[in-house]
């Protein structure tokens, strides 16, 4: 399908799915540009910061399709919108740890490395959808997306593997990240509410094949590495996908988008 | 292979002269014809529309390089107005970059990507100022989103490489 051959509902269900994956690369890429300075190395800063610019291109791909689709400009779309507009999933928005990175930030690095590793899992298999979306500029977008996407899910599961086998503290800070995450992480697996009708027009596959693919993956990969595998992911704090999310997030727009909102006219 | 497929008229060889002088604004040695960025050129009477095909999607360098684009079209003789367009079809993939290309980025010290590269494998890289294969990876993200950081422990020089990127469609 083109923007010309989409019928109403399936525009409708489309511009959905887009809002869903551009604010969750959007507001979890915004975490990671957080850690600025502070990452565990020199290397890592570099890495991580790559990361996140090319998440936030991530982002703003989707945002120029909603743009396509008559959503307003990609810059608005991203910065004037109000917290209960956005659909990312609620621990995407979480704040990395206690402080901020301008004053006695205690970020926790374990909880970065479970966040981003658990996300990038499913990131991977919902491209791998998309490469055959029936909205082909979608399908192109994300086959563009793929070729990043790869090395930062190389980078996360490195991360991911080495700490879960590391030492007693190294392990036992990643379990609590686990645990931490896989209270909130069914919020990312979700495409509620407009589940049936964005897989009745074949925009992506089913919500429920693709959270059997990522708990697949994490159950080999939670076996791998010599841990116990937590069961069902959970969505304790409600479904961001509905509107419904926490004050982390009004802290993150404000900050993201001060300099935008000031003056949204002005060149920047 | 670099390729640009429509060829509509002879002004293009003069356009396709233009774009060669466009460089990377992180590379200065090497132009966006050098990277195989440029997919379609269209003239029609005075204007032409490039299609661009971005390296990597967060790259802050678009604008500058629309701009420069935009910039050296609009000195040519005969062209009043040029339109810059960037596509996603077909993905950029580091095989595009030319001969010249993999030769220039070696000269600013950048090892460039195997030319048919298949993710997931193996990827050989020699120093770009002295040839050794003995070198460590240090970091597989650079200072861009496109290059990596390496050491060679030959001739003891830091330098950078350019990471293999392949279409996965």
């Amino acid at each position: 399908m083109t923007q010309e051959t989409l019928k109403p509902q399936e525009k409708a269900a489309l511009i959905e799915l887009l809002y869903q994956m551009g604010d969750d690369d959007f507001i979890l890429s915004f975490r990671g540009s957080e850690w600025l300075g502070l990452a565990p190395h020199i290397e890592e800063d570099v890495a991580f910061s790559s990361i996140s610019q090319d998440m936030m291109g991530h982002a703003n791909l989707y945002y120029r399709l909603l743009e396509d689709l008559g959503e307003g400009e990609a810059d608005r779309i991203a910065h004037l919108r109000t917290p209960d507009q956005f659909r990312n999933a609620i621990i995407l928005e979480e704040v990395n740890g206690p402080g901020t990175y301008l004053k006695e930030p205690d970020y926790d690095w374990a909880f970065a490395v479970v966040r981003n590793y658990f996300y990038a899992v499913h990131k991977q298999i919902r491209l791998d959808s998309l490469r055959h979306s029936s909205y082909e500029p979608l399908a192109e977008a994300a086959r563009k997306i793929m070729t990043e996407q790869y090395y930062h899910l190389m980078h996360w599961e490195v991360w991911f593997k080495q700490l879960m086998t590391s030492t007693d503290e190294a392990i036992e800070r990643m379990n609590a990240a686990i645990e931490k995450v896989w209270k909130d992480f069914g919020g990312v697996l979700t495409l509620v509410p407009s589940y049936a009708e964005i897989v009745k027009a074949n925009l992506i596959d089913d919500e429920a094949v693709m959270k059997k693919r990522w708990t697949n993956k994490m159950e080999a990969v939670f076996k791998e590495v010599g841990a116990e595998y937590p069961g069902e992911p959970r969505m304790e704090r409600g479904n961001g996908r509905n509107g419904v999310h926490t004050d982390d997030l009004k802290q993150a727009l404000s900050t993201l988008s001060e300099v935008y909102a000031t003056n949204p006219a002005t060149g920047w | 292979m670099n390729h640009v497929s429509e060829i509509k008229n002879s002004m293009t060889d003069t356009v396709m002269d233009a774009l060669g002088d466009v460089k990377d604004p992180e590379i200065a040695s090497v132009s966006i014809l050098d990277l195989g960025m440029i997919h379609e050129v269209e003239v029609t009477d005075g204007n032409v529309k490039v299609s661009v095909l971005p390296t990597f999607s967060g790259c802050p360098a678009l604008h500058i390089i629309e701009r420069d684009i935009k910039k050296a079209l609009e000195t040519v003789e005969g062209i009043e107005s040029a339109e810059v367009n960037f596509v996603f079809t077909p993905s950029w993939t580091t095989d595009r970059i030319t001969p010249e290309g993999r030769e220039r980025l070696k000269e600013f010290g950048i090892s460039p990507p195997p030319a048919n590269h298949v993710m997931g494998e193996p990827w050989e890289i020699d120093c770009p100022y002295c040839g050794s294969t003995y070198v460590t990876m240090e970091n597989i993200f650079g200072p861009t989103a496109c290059r990596s950081i390496l050491y060679c422990k030959s001739c003891k020089n830091p330098f950078e490489a350019m990471k293999p990127v392949a279409d996965m469609g």
